[in-house]
């Protein structure tokens, strides 16, 4: 599914990515774990081509196909999906109007029929109450005045509704109550499929209690320092990043 | 300074410049070097069909200045009517205009200018006057063409306890300026005074406004933005002044523009000018370009770039739109400035 080899990116004039290789297979859910400071977000803008992270060397593929090359559009339609740290606020773009709009334009990319207004307000209101979202939220424009936890659900949703094959979580534990964390992840957990992989950055272990990643990398200085099992997680949570940020 | 006298003994010594504070960006002096013979005559029942006629009970043709033109609406009428004034060929005309809703009375007035792509010097003045209680909706679509020179100016006067609620847009067009002076009386009176500019090309739009709270207890409600593409300059002059006793004034103004590209331009001029004690007021202005990070939030959910882009711009100005009271003429406003935008 997702392939990234020897990848190098510069914010500015800074290098913050300096040699990352990472592979994540179909099926499966792979951690990025690493302090702050040591490329996470990073790794998902350029991953999803935002303006301003530049590759200067190295390569990521989603099944065979150069994502560097696409736009972001684009790698949307391909089905990367990012759900944001911090999620933002659309005013005067009622959700369900930027939802569809995504979808619709996401389908016509693939060259495949648009949903019409009534069968996407089915999808949206099924998606909705598994995520004990008020629909009537959904008419507001979207994450306008909505809480850290609200906005982190409509990421969910949205990524529920737009199907996506490769998903990127960045810290989507933060700013969650454990209420809120155990739904997040239980809409997370629903989308698991043979043929979608999950990349989750987390700084904390907490939110792979509930998320069980298949295999967990250590990301330090710019590169993958370790990577393991799910024990490995836990090891970090017990012993802290100060081994990897120190050989960094 | 005086657009309407130069028209009339085409004169462009009295046309008004930028030596006029309240014209330095909207120079017609500087630009007019000779003001074009008359306008040859239109006949009123050549024009075809205006935007709003589908939802009016009567429509008024002003056609290259013909034609005063008097709307009365009297107490207890509920009338909902369109003014169209035209402009055709490139000759010069001014038109002259009165409304007067009695005390009690309602009135949606749908206005238009229509221009076509002659080099047109145009005025129009407009008399409103409101009586006690009277309601009043004007909405304003100037619809000028890229040559054409197109000012109206219209007064205002609200009667204690009227509503009176406006919304202009302006495509710009040579020059085209949209100013509305207001005398508020107070009393509880209420104004709502919207407006939005779409200018791209080489087009110039200027809203200018002025409103004069003379009395106690009165509400003036503005909201005006701007989208300005290209080399198009867009221009807010808004004015707000509480005269000594006026206290209970209620006014808030903000005016707030997206430039879409390095060569535009807009200048905005906010003014409260408060001499009572007891009243709140506030201003709000911001220039600046579409936000970068929504935009990538939108293109990371699938939305083109363009697409995208004409998203989010649809939406900045979709908050003073869905401030139009009259449901129809909302539609129809909404479509107009959704052509412009991706035009």
């Amino acid at each position: 599914m997702l392939t990234v080899k020897d990848l190098h990116a510069t914010v500015g004039e800074t290098e913050i990515l300096k040699g990352l290789s990472l592979d994540v297979p179909a099926g499966q859910v792979h951690a990025i774990m690493g302090p702050n400071g040591a490329g996470k977000s990073t790794l998902s803008y350029v991953l999803t081509g935002r303006q301003g992270y530049e590759v200067t060397q190295g390569s990521a593929t989603l099944d065979g196909e150069d994502l560097l090359a696409l736009n972001p559009d684009e790698r949307a339609a391909r089905g990367v999906f990012l759900s944001f740290q911090y999620p933002l606020e659309i005013p005067g773009v009622p959700a369900l109007t930027f939802i569809r709009t995504a979808l619709n334009a996401q389908k016509k990319a693939r060259g495949e029929d648009e949903v019409a207004a009534p069968a996407f307000l089915k999808l949206a209101r099924e998606k909705a109450a598994a995520l004990k979202i008020d629909f009537e939220m959904l008419k507001r424009p979207l994450n306008v005045g909505f809480s850290g936890g609200e906005k982190k659900r409509m990421e969910i949703l949205q990524m529920a509704i737009l199907s996506p094959r490769m998903l990127i979580l960045d810290e989507t534990d933060s700013g969650l109550d454990i209420d809120a964390l155990k739904i997040v992840a239980e809409g997370v957990n629903a989308l698991r499929a043979p043929d979608r992989a999950m990349l989750v950055i987390t700084h904390y272990q907490r939110l792979l209690d509930y998320i069980r990643p298949d295999r967990v990398h250590v990301l330090a200085g710019g590169r993958i320092a370790a990577s393991g099992g799910p024990e490995l997680a836990l090891e970090l949570e017990r012993e802290g990043y100060d081994k990897y940020a120190r050989a960094a | 300074m005086n657009l309407a006298g130069a028209i009339r003994d085409l004169d462009p010594a009295q046309l008004p410049g930028k030596r006029d504070e309240d014209w330095r960006w909207t120079d017609l002096r500087g630009l007019v070097r000779v003001v074009p013979e008359p306008s040859t005559p239109v006949d009123p029942r050549d024009v075809g069909q205006g935007p709003f006629e589908h939802l009016v009970s009567a429509s008024y043709v002003v056609a290259n200045g013909a034609g005063d033109v008097r709307i009365e609406v009297a107490a207890g009428e509920d009338k909902t009517l369109a003014l169209r004034l035209l402009s055709r060929g490139a000759g010069s005309h001014t038109a002259r205009v009165e409304v007067e809703v009695a005390a009690g009375a309602r009135l949606t007035l749908l206005e238009t200018y229509e221009g076509d792509t002659g080099g047109y010097v145009a005025h129009a003045s407009l008399a409103v006057s409101l009586g006690d209680g009277a309601v009043l909706e004007r909405i304003v679509l100037a619809a000028d063409g890229a040559e054409g020179v197109s000012v109206s100016e219209a007064e205002v006067r609200l009667g204690a306890g009227a509503d009176y609620g406006q919304t202009v847009l302006l495509s710009g067009a040579r020059r085209q300026r949209v100013e509305t002076r207001v005398a508020h009386p107070g009393g509880g009176a209420k104004l709502r005074l919207d407006g939005v500019y779409l200018v791209a090309d080489k087009r110039h739009a200027d809203l200018t406004t002025v409103v004069t709270h003379d009395g106690t207890d009165g509400v003036t409600m503005q909201m005006a933005k701007g989208v300005v593409r290209d080399q198009a300059r867009g221009v807010f002059q808004g004015r707000i002044v509480v005269a000594r006793g006026a206290d209970r004034t209620d006014a808030r103004m903000e005016h707030h523009a997206l430039i879409l590209s390095d060569r535009a331009e807009v200048d905005a001029k906010p003014e409260l000018e408060i001499y009572a004690d007891d009243v709140a007021c506030s201003h709000g202005n911001t220039v600046g370009a579409l936000d970068e990070d929504a935009l990538f939030y939108a293109r990371q959910r699938g939305i083109p770039e363009a697409q995208a882009r004409g998203l989010l711009t649809e939406a900045f100005i979709g908050e003073v739109i869905d401030r139009i009271a009259h449901e129809g003429a909302r539609g129809i406003v909404r479509l107009w400035a959704a052509e412009r935008l991706t035009g």
